[in-house]
């Protein structure tokens, strides 16, 4: 094993132990810093494949702002942080198969895939990742009718959150 | 190679020739001076953290009309270490309801969150630190981890001071984040790259200041709000949170808070230095010595300081609504008005002689600037004839 | 991948200096707690309940307008890079790109959502 993959399974056993904290921890407040740390364990996960802009990204937009949503939502909505029902249902057996199945499923198929056994290459010194980004993003022949439309998506998620925030008995003026 | 032109590569291979030799593998012994190496910079970092405290307690001063520290040696210049000796002896104490863990996580946090800028901060032409090439994004990563140092302080003290002021200083840090990503941008666009050492080089003649004005200006508001200084201070507001976020923490917790906020700030003085005024460039006096550079950068570093402690000590606090407003009416809608307008002069001056370039720039910024306060101006004058009927406004003060 | 073993490294003394500072404080301060001293401060008015209640929703609809803000920039950066390099229609794309959240927040604003009630 290399140190790389050494690494990887240090990252990828903390990722999935804060994934498990996250849904086994009874204060929401805790659950939601569970969650951060799992998503900057996926952070860490991106930067081992050289993926930079990513992983920024991931701490950036995940951690900076969704999981700053989830605190604020958690803080909003609930009176008392302490959840006290059990965290359990009598169908956890089918959830943990699905869970196990889908692995094992992905695992097959991706087993079959030649980039699966291997490791991230070194990147040469002047392969300009964020430049080649730039370029198929903004390029006509190649996904710049996405980024436009992912404008448009983001258009909808804010119309869409302030509509739906929006409450017009509480505006009587 | 000498140990005058790159003093850090030069006692780095002694070092790992050293440890070599004594058996140890290449590339540990290669991680192992690598950690050295930032232990001693961030130790250095420390060090100038503490004088940080005087320097800080010092200006204030002056700017109040007072001495300042100035019993415990000369000047007042041991002051601070006595500082860090009562932080020391104080007790530790934990408020009954608090979240413990949560709690002694969060100073440790929000002092790493600064103290991990500075691994993107090239310190002179030969020591780039980490030369990233999303360096500018990594800023606003960092910030991050500070804003959620903030949210845990607030919330596992189990005060409500503290959860007011953690949830204040979190809606600043959310909403001036976009300005500031705006106007990250504008350095990348000028030098079109994102890393750091690429966009000090790519002022080369010009600094981003001068084709820029209003962006370094924009830039500096957003960064004085993600430091949580006045008048954006609303965390802490002596007068009303008594000391916000960090109102139960004490002894060398609190001093972590303390400390991180003035590092914070020289770093973000730094970081505005090297946007926006050159880094450590100085007429080429940058090429002469690494040790010079590294000079040159603190020195800028500290003026960047001084501009935030200036303002800081300038303003009064102002109120969430009125900051909230002052972001998402007008900063922000000006920010992305400033990005477009630099993207378009860009393209369109983009053979042009270089005067030709940077005077456009320059006035491309003005009108910018001009347009956005004279409507602000006219759609606040409407809104105060709203208020005031249909007296005039300036008669309605007397 | 080099360059992120060093910000490992920053993360890492990162947190043992701040550590061993409040390491040195719990060694050498005095630990002598007694419910005043574990109290929350609130003026000097004792405290009533807990610090962990429902908070105001106006933070919610700042921190969701934000996300969405957030989420533009980041993919305007990869534009930043490259729209000096490659032209006019680049530039115009942004524009469009801009414009079209620019939309978002007139309507936000006309909404009321953001003004603090």
């Amino acid at each position: 094993m290399t140190a790389q993959q050494i690494i990887f399974m240090i990252v990828a056993a903390y990722t999935i132990g804060s994934g498990l904290m996250v849904v086994t921890t009874r204060n929401l407040v805790h659950a939601a810093l569970w969650l951060v740390s799992t998503l900057f364990g996926v952070a860490v996960a991106y930067a081992l494949l050289n993926a930079n802009f990513i992983a920024v990204v991931q701490v950036v937009v995940y951690i900076g702002a969704i999981a700053i949503l989830f605190i604020f939502a958690v803080m909003l909505t609930r009176k008392d942080m302490r959840d006290s029902g059990p965290q359990m249902n009598k169908n956890w057996w089918a959830g943990a198969l699905v869970a196990v199945l889908v692995f094992a499923g992905l695992a097959f198929l991706l087993s079959g895939w030649s980039g699966f056994r291997n490791i991230a290459a070194e990147l040469p010194a002047e392969f300009d990742a964020i430049g080649l980004l730039g370029e198929a993003l903004t390029s006509p022949e190649a996904f710049v009718l996405p980024f436009e439309v992912a404008s448009v998506l983001l258009l909808a998620a804010l119309v869409g959150a302030v509509y739906v925030a929006f409450n017009p008995r509480s505006d009587k003026k | 190679m000498s140990f005058w032109n790159d003093p850090l590569k030069v006692a780095a291979d002694w070092l790992e020739g050293l440890l070599t030799g004594w058996g140890l593998d290449a590339v540990f012994a290669h991680v192992l001076v690598a950690f050295l190496g930032v232990f001693l910079l961030i130790a250095l970092l420390m060090v100038l953290d503490i004088f940080l405290v005087w320097i800080e307690r010092k200006v204030v001063a002056r700017f109040q009309d007072r001495v300042g520290p100035n019993r415990v040696g000369p000047f007042g210049l041991i002051q601070p270490f006595a500082d860090i000796i009562k932080l020391i002896i104080k007790e530790d104490t934990t408020p009954g309801g608090a979240d413990k863990v949560v709690y002694n996580l969060a100073p440790i946090l929000s002092m790493m969150s600064v103290l991990i800028l500075w691994a993107v901060v090239p310190l002179a032409p030969v020591m780039l630190g980490v030369d990233l090439n999303v360096g500018v994004l990594f800023l606003i990563a960092a910030g991050a981890i500070g804003t959620l140092s903030i949210i845990m302080a607030g919330w596992s003290s189990n005060n409500k001071f503290a959860m007011i002021g953690a949830f204040r200083q979190v809606a600043v840090m959310v909403s001036f984040e976009i300005p500031m990503l705006t106007m990250l941008m504008i350095p990348t666009i000028y030098a079109g790259s994102m890393s750091m050492n690429t966009i000090i080089q790519a002022q080369d003649p010009i600094p981003f200041f001068i084709l820029s004005p209003l962006g370094a200006l924009i830039f500096l508001i957003a960064a004085i709000a993600e430091l949580g200084r006045a008048p954006f201070d609303l965390a802490e507001g002596e007068s009303e949170l008594v000391s916000g976020f960090n109102i139960e923490y004490s002894g060398m917790k609190f001093g972590m808070f303390y400390a991180g906020e003035l590092l914070h700030a020289f770093t973000f003085g730094g970081f505005w230095m090297i946007l926006f005024f050159g880094g450590y460039r100085f007429f080429g006096l940058e090429q002469v010595s690494p040790f010079l550079a590294i000079l040159i950068l603190i020195i800028k570093a500290m003026i960047g300081y001084w501009v935030i402690m200036w303002v800081k000590y300038t303003m009064m606090r102002i109120r969430i609504d009125q900051m909230l407003g002052f972001n998402w009416k007008f900063l922000t809608p000006l920010a992305f008005a400033l990005l477009l307008v630099t993207a378009l002069m860009n393209a369109l001056l983009a053979g042009a002689p270089t005067w030709l370039y940077v005077l456009g720039m320059l006035l491309a910024n003005v009108v910018t600037g001009w347009v956005a306060l004279e409507i602000a101006r006219s759609v606040t004058r409407k809104e105060r004839m709203q208020v005031e009927g249909v007296k005039n406004p300036v008669e309605a003060h007397h | 991948m080099n360059e992120w073993l060093y910000i490992a490294l920053f993360i890492v003394v990162g947190l043992i200096i701040p550590i061993g500072a409040i390491a040195a404080g719990f060694i050498f301060g005095p630990k002598k707690p007694n419910p005043i001293k574990e109290s929350t401060y609130e003026c000097g008015i004792e405290a009533v309940g807990d610090a962990w209640i429902q908070f105001k929703a106006q933070y919610y609809i700042f921190a969701l307008v934000f996300l969405v803000f957030d989420v533009e920039a980041v993919f305007l950066f990869p534009w930043a890079v490259k729209t000096g390099q490659l032209g006019l229609y680049v530039v115009i794309e942004g524009i469009i790109f801009v414009s079209i959240l620019v939309v978002g927040l007139v309507y936000t604003w006309r909404k009321g959502m953001l003004e603090w009630v």
